[in-house]
């Protein structure tokens, strides 16, 4: 990222007008085609084979009681609801704190947000979602308010190293052209750090599929439900088909949002 | 101090400039005043520490002023937006600071996008400042700058600072993360560029040499950017105002006076024999016998010098002008330093430097005996000087 005089052009010539450009580095920037396509056919099979299995079996009336379209659909949707709702405001608190911690007027603030967002993920997390119900009693705001808080750090985290990583020498450059701190902050500190941020969010979207698992012991539902259904009934078939649901969103998720920052990321980097 | 130039109009002028640092017990920058007069390059020159970025980053206010004054243009601006301030000041860095998520077309245009340029005029504007520091629109529009080499990206830098024609640019050690031989070139180029532009300009280094380069007159600065000397360059090395001065050019003063000429201001020789590539090797050879020289300098369609060839490759049965011979090496420009040239021909084969404009077209030869001719004239100018500086009533110093 910084100058490195290491692809220096050593034919240059002085006011040449036909100097040929440095090589293109490509590497980076391409995918081969078992990074783009390797984890979904990987998901494609395992869930296949999970569900051929399933419909081999002979499933006795308890199984068949968890292991039916109707109650699959309805928590692979609340468990989608739970992780989409506390990743998006965990987006709209992280984000614009970590900017303004980042800037010069709040360093002060800095290590108490910090050590208050460790504190959220250092509690193992269903202690943290214990301590609000415990609060606000059973449902789906209380384990929302658990997920925030548990996966807020990462996003902050990555955002405020994201920003502070950004060489000073184009902010430098940047406020010496003109540009306002805002403009700075829009035009070059934000898009310079967007792919550690990326990273951060889909930290907190794995962390938050994972963690979701737990909202059916408060009473909002969630692929948690057929695990614990599963172990709770001593009934293999269902707690495989949680587990392996469960996991393969996580596993969807995490690739949607790799893919997600490839397309996001500004070019040039 | 010596008032060299005409009474040109004043572009910038510094008054009792001074920064404090909080919880500092000096001032970084005490009360700088100086005028900068337009169309000239001023160079901010001192060790590290003493204090020329930061009064550099004070004129366009990226460092807030404790006290003084700044008029820009008659203007006083020390307590104007800072961003418009900047606008109007073109500024280079070191490390270029370009935007690698941006295009070099994008870059360039940044602040005529910030002062509300439209489209059209902007991607004129950029072409134009491709070309005009020597790299092709055409190629490099759309690129970003990790795909250009550190001279590039430097060039790139300044073509962005000149981006919205500001009458003022600062730079700040422009050349001095490139390697000595692009440092050289760029240096050369910026020259020539700057003998069309015109533009006032205000220069850092830490380096006397590029300093003696670069500048019209030097600032020669100690610590808190005190003002030890400011004149031209030549009056710095030939007369220098305490031993703070003489200690900072160091012992190499008369090599570095080679460093004030330029071969445009000599005279070269141009009565080597020249000829083109596609001539006939026998036409050549009654060309060279004329003249008083052992090789006679093939230029191709271009006027570029290729080859030098001698008599006996030109007698040899089945001369052919792309291999024979010697490759024409050592070619400087009519802006390069006699210190250049010197080097140049020191290192070629030839005995002499062959001179070539921007497009590398033939001009003339510079041999030893040019330069000798040129130091000579130079050193009987300075004993001039030396006797007018030892009786001050006749010439003010």
């Amino acid at each position: 990222m910084a100058t490195d005089t290491a692809t220096e052009h050593p034919e240059e010539t002085i006011g040449a007008q036909t100097g040929t450009p440095v090589k293109i580095e490509t590497s980076s920037t391409h995918r081969s085609l078992i990074g783009w396509f390797g984890m979904p056919v990987f998901l494609i099979l395992i869930l296949g084979a999970t569900y051929i299995w399933i419909q081999g079996r002979e499933l006795d009336s308890i199984e068949q009681r968890v292991l039916n379209q109707r109650v699959l659909t309805e928590k692979l949707v609340e468990h989608l609801q739970l992780v989409a709702v506390s990743t998006a405001i965990v987006i709209a608190i992280a984000i614009p704190l970590g900017v303004i911690l980042t800037r010069p007027f709040a360093r002060r603030a800095v290590p108490i947000t910090l050590a208050i967002a460790n504190g959220g993920q250092a509690i193992p997390s269903l202690g943290l979602i214990t301590i609000v119900v415990i609060w606000m009693g059973i449902g789906f705001t209380p384990v929302i308010i658990g997920l925030v808080a548990y996966s807020a750090l990462p996003i902050l985290r990555n955002t405020m190293v994201g920003l502070q990583q950004v060489d000073h020498s184009f902010i430098k450059a940047s406020r010496g052209m003109g540009l306002s701190p805002m403009q700075v902050l829009m035009q070059v500190e934000l898009p310079l750090a967007i792919p550690v941020m990326i990273a951060g969010i889909r930290t907190a979207l794995v962390i938050n599929v994972g963690t979701a698992t737990l909202a059916t012991f408060f009473g909002a539902g969630g692929l948690g439900f057929v695990i614990f259904q599963g172990i709770g009934l001593n009934r293999d078939p269902v707690l495989i088909t949680g587990v392996v649901m469960a996991s393969g969103l996580a596993l969807l998720v995490d690739y949607l949002a790799g893919v997600a920052g490839h397309f996001l990321s500004p070019r040039g980097l | 101090m010596t008032q060299t130039e005409s009474s040109n109009e004043v572009m910038i002028e510094l008054d009792e400039l001074t920064k404090h640092f909080p919880g500092q017990a000096n001032p970084a920058v005490d009360k700088l005043s100086l005028t900068v007069k337009k169309g000239e390059i001023v160079v901010f020159v001192g060790p590290s520490g003493c204090g020329k970025t930061t009064s550099m980053e004070l004129v366009n206010r990226l460092i807030e002023p404790t006290s003084g004054r700044i008029i820009l243009e008659g203007e006083d601006v020390t307590n104007s937006d800072p961003d418009e301030l900047r606008r109007r000041i073109g500024y280079v860095i070191q490390e270029t600071g370009l935007l690698p998520h941006r295009t070099i077309a994008h870059n360039i245009a940044t602040v005529p996008k910030l002062v509300g340029w439209d489209k059209q005029r902007i991607s004129e504007r950029v072409d134009e400042l491709l070309t005009m520091v020597g790299m092709d629109p055409d190629v490099y529009r759309n690129r970003y700058p990790k795909e250009l080499s550190g001279g590039q990206r430097q060039r790139v830098g300044v073509a962005r600072a000149m981006a919205a024609d500001p009458p003022l640019m600062l730079m700040d050690e422009p050349f001095g993360a490139i390697d000595p031989i692009t440092r050289e070139r760029l240096q050369n180029e910026f020259l020539r560029l700057q003998a069309q532009i015109q533009k006032t300009i205000i220069f850092v280094t830490h380096d006397i040499d590029e300093a003696i380069k670069m500048g019209d007159r030097i600032v020669v600065l100690r610590d808190q950017s005190h003002i030890a000397q400011f004149d031209t360059p030549e009056a710095i090395l030939t007369n220098p105002a305490d031993d703070y001065v003489a200690d900072f050019i160091g012992s190499g003063a008369s090599l570095k006076r080679l460093n004030l000429s330029r071969i445009r201001d000599i005279e070269m020789a141009t009565d080597a024999p020249i000829g083109r590539m596609d001539e006939p090797a026998d036409e050549l050879a009654r060309r060279l016998d004329a003249s008083e020289w052992s090789a006679i300098l093939l230029l191709d369609d271009r006027k570029r010098p290729t080859r030098w060839v001698n008599a006996q490759d030109l007698r040899r049965p089945g001369f052919d002008p792309t291999t024979m011979g010697l490759k024409a090496r050592a070619v400087v420009e009519p802006h390069a330093t006699l210190s250049d040239a010197l080097n140049e021909l020191i290192s070629s084969n030839g005995g002499c430097a062959i001179v070539a404009d921007g497009d590398g077209a033939y001009l003339g030869v510079v041999d030893l005996e040019t330069i000798m001719a040129a130091v000579r004239a130079m050193r009987e100018q300075h004993a001039r000087f030396y006797l007018a500086a030892k009786n001050p009533d006749t010439v003010e110093v």
